[in-house]
């Protein structure tokens, strides 16, 4: 498409201008969409979960519930306390929204289909999902209360946890595929197992790592168990206290772009990004995106109902659990999976 | 063009970021004009080609010790008067270090323009194809092997040490067991007894 582009009467510059912002149109709309109706999504599974109907009077079956919900919030005043920091106040929902964005410029989500087909892709995830912290944190400190402060500073030490085993996750991931790029990763897991299951998380080596990701990547999104940045029964409502109408919009959207962008990758890492979980040349007849967006969907239904089962930890638990458990865990599995590696791939 | 737009941008940004750190009255702000500054220094990185460099100083710096920086930093009770008053006293320190760091930056500028290293080497640090990770990884697990791992046992060294001055062990709580709460069985903790009537249970 950038080639077409270039070659019409705009030039190569213009051209690459053009085409890149149309992609990148592309993604992040339909990516709005999806958070809307990921929103109803996990309204209604939470609902049938507890045995209740959900939202079900706007639209067809409530359908349209995200889109008047959004209304409502474009259509309030926003509120600015006298005692904020007006312009960090105002600046933090921009951060967790941008980086929300931002982060799905390297996902591939077919063969070639990738906006930003980088070396460093899965780097440039943790470094863009790292800058995510400060849109909480410092949402926490210019609303100038307590509560929203005292769940930045939760939200910052939770997250610098449990990126720890995050990373050291990934790096088992990226020893096995041999790449940091997010495409050659997913080339990497096809026909890993046995020679015809598709996805590094059927390997029983990285099948820990797999679940050690699933968990952190609920505690790095502050969902339920791990949503103590937000737990009303303590802190009202976090760090998102102080905000009304489209301030806090940004934040529930970036929210929830945030967790999408856990299931895809829990989906590239493990499961096989676009690949069909078999390699059995029919199962290619559908199109790759439709194995990706379908992972996702699973992926996403996992958090819905851990959030609708699991009870909130506590936060000493957290830490215990992110810096005892999953940290040594990781550590030796690094450890184990290099070793293999060393052995079978490379020879003593 | 477009790269020399880019250059022009995220050099200014640095700058300007700089400066402010330095001037701003607010201490948070500064930590966050600092993180604007590494993240352009980021942004000049991957100019020049070092990627794995940029997203290091992203993840690293921006990404974990600016975090700490400004949890420290929000923690303070800041008290504007009595931070101006300290100028005197630090500023002939402060323009000590920096006529040091100027003289310093005209040291290594001098030794830059009158080096011996070819054009071209100084500015492609990886040979032909290969990747920056990979032309990283090759000098530094080689070459630079017993250096690269004497930094690594020095951070190891200063890990621990901070965790001994840190740690106190608390007589006075009792802190959570969890393995000791999870193989608790039913037995150890309940008794059925068929105890007359009027009579207390012995505990």
């Amino acid at each position: 498409m950038t080639e077409w582009f270039q070659s019409t009467w705009m030039g190569p510059a213009l051209g690459w201008f053009v085409s890149t912002t149309i992609l990148i149109l592309m993604i992040a709309l339909p990516l709005m969409l999806a958070v809307a109706m990921i929103i109803y999504a996990d309204r209604k599974i939470w609902a049938a979960m507890a045995l209740r109907r959900g939202p079900n009077v706007v639209g067809p079956l409530g359908l349209l519930q995200s889109f008047a919900d959004g209304l409502k919030v474009m259509l309030q005043e926003t509120i600015i306390p006298s005692a904020a920091n007006r312009g960090l106040f105002l600046l933090a929902p921009i951060i967790t929204f941008t980086v929300a964005l931002i982060v799905w410029a390297v996902i591939p989500f077919g063969d070639g289909m990738v906006l930003a087909d980088i070396n460093v892709g899965l780097l440039y995830l943790l470094a863009a999902s790292s800058l995510g912290v400060y849109g909480v944190i410092i949402s926490g400190w210019a609303s100038n209360s307590k509560y929203p402060f005292y769940s930045a500073l939760r939200a910052a030490a939770q997250m610098v946890s449990y990126e720890v085993s995050i990373g050291f996750v990934l790096i088992s991931v990226v020893l096995w595929a041999d790449s940091f790029n997010l495409s050659t990763i997913v080339l990497a897991q096809k026909a890993h197992v046995f020679g015809f299951l598709n996805g590094f998380g059927f390997n029983p080596l990285l099948f820990p790592m797999a679940v050690v990701f699933l968990i952190s990547a609920l505690a790095e999104t502050a969902r339920a168990p791990f949503d103590l940045t937000e737990a009303e029964s303590e802190l009202v409502a976090g760090y998102q206290t102080e905000y009304s109408s489209m301030s806090f919009a940004l934040f529930w959207l970036g929210e929830y772009a945030n967790v999408l962008l856990m299931c895809a990758l829990n989906a590239i890492l493990f499961w096989g990004g676009w690949l069909p979980p078999v390699d059995w040349a029919p199962l290619y007849a559908v199109p790759g995106i439709i194995w990706f967006f379908s992972k996702i969907l699973i992926f996403f239904f996992v958090f819905s109902w851990i959030k609708a089962t699991v009870p909130r930890y506590r936060y000493d638990q957290l830490m215990r659990l992110g810096w005892k458990i999953f940290l040594p865990i990781s550590l030796i599995w690094v450890f184990l999976v290099s070793g293999y590696l060393m052995l079978t791939r490379y020879g003593a | 063009m477009i790269q020399a737009f880019a250059f022009y941008l995220f050099a200014a940004v640095v700058i300007l970021s700089g400066a402010l750190t330095v001037l701003s009255r607010n201490p948070v702000h500064s930590v966050l004009w600092l993180i604007l500054a590494f993240f352009n220094a980021a942004g000049l990185m991957v100019l020049v080609g070092a990627e794995f460099i940029a997203m290091l100083l992203v993840i690293v710096y921006v990404g974990a010790v600016a975090v700490l920086f400004l949890f420290v930093v929000m923690m303070l009770d800041i008290d504007f008067a009595e931070l101006r008053s300290g100028f005197v006293r630090y500023g002939f320190f402060g323009l000590l270090i920096a006529l040091v760091l100027a003289g310093e930056l005209i040291v290594a500028g001098g030794a830059w323009s009158a080096g011996s290293l070819e054009l071209s080497q100084r500015a492609a640090p990886a040979s032909g194809d290969l990747q920056n990770i990979e032309a990283m990884g090759a000098l530094i697990y080689s070459k630079y092997l017993y250096i690269f791992e004497a930094a690594g046992l020095v951070l190891l060294v200063a890990m621990i040490g901070a965790i001994v001055l840190t740690h106190r062990e608390r007589k006075d709580v009792r802190p959570q067991n969890i393995s000791d709460q999870v193989k608790r069985r039913p037995e150890d903790a309940v008794r059925n007894v068929d105890q007359p009537v009027g009579q207390g249970v012995e505990l």
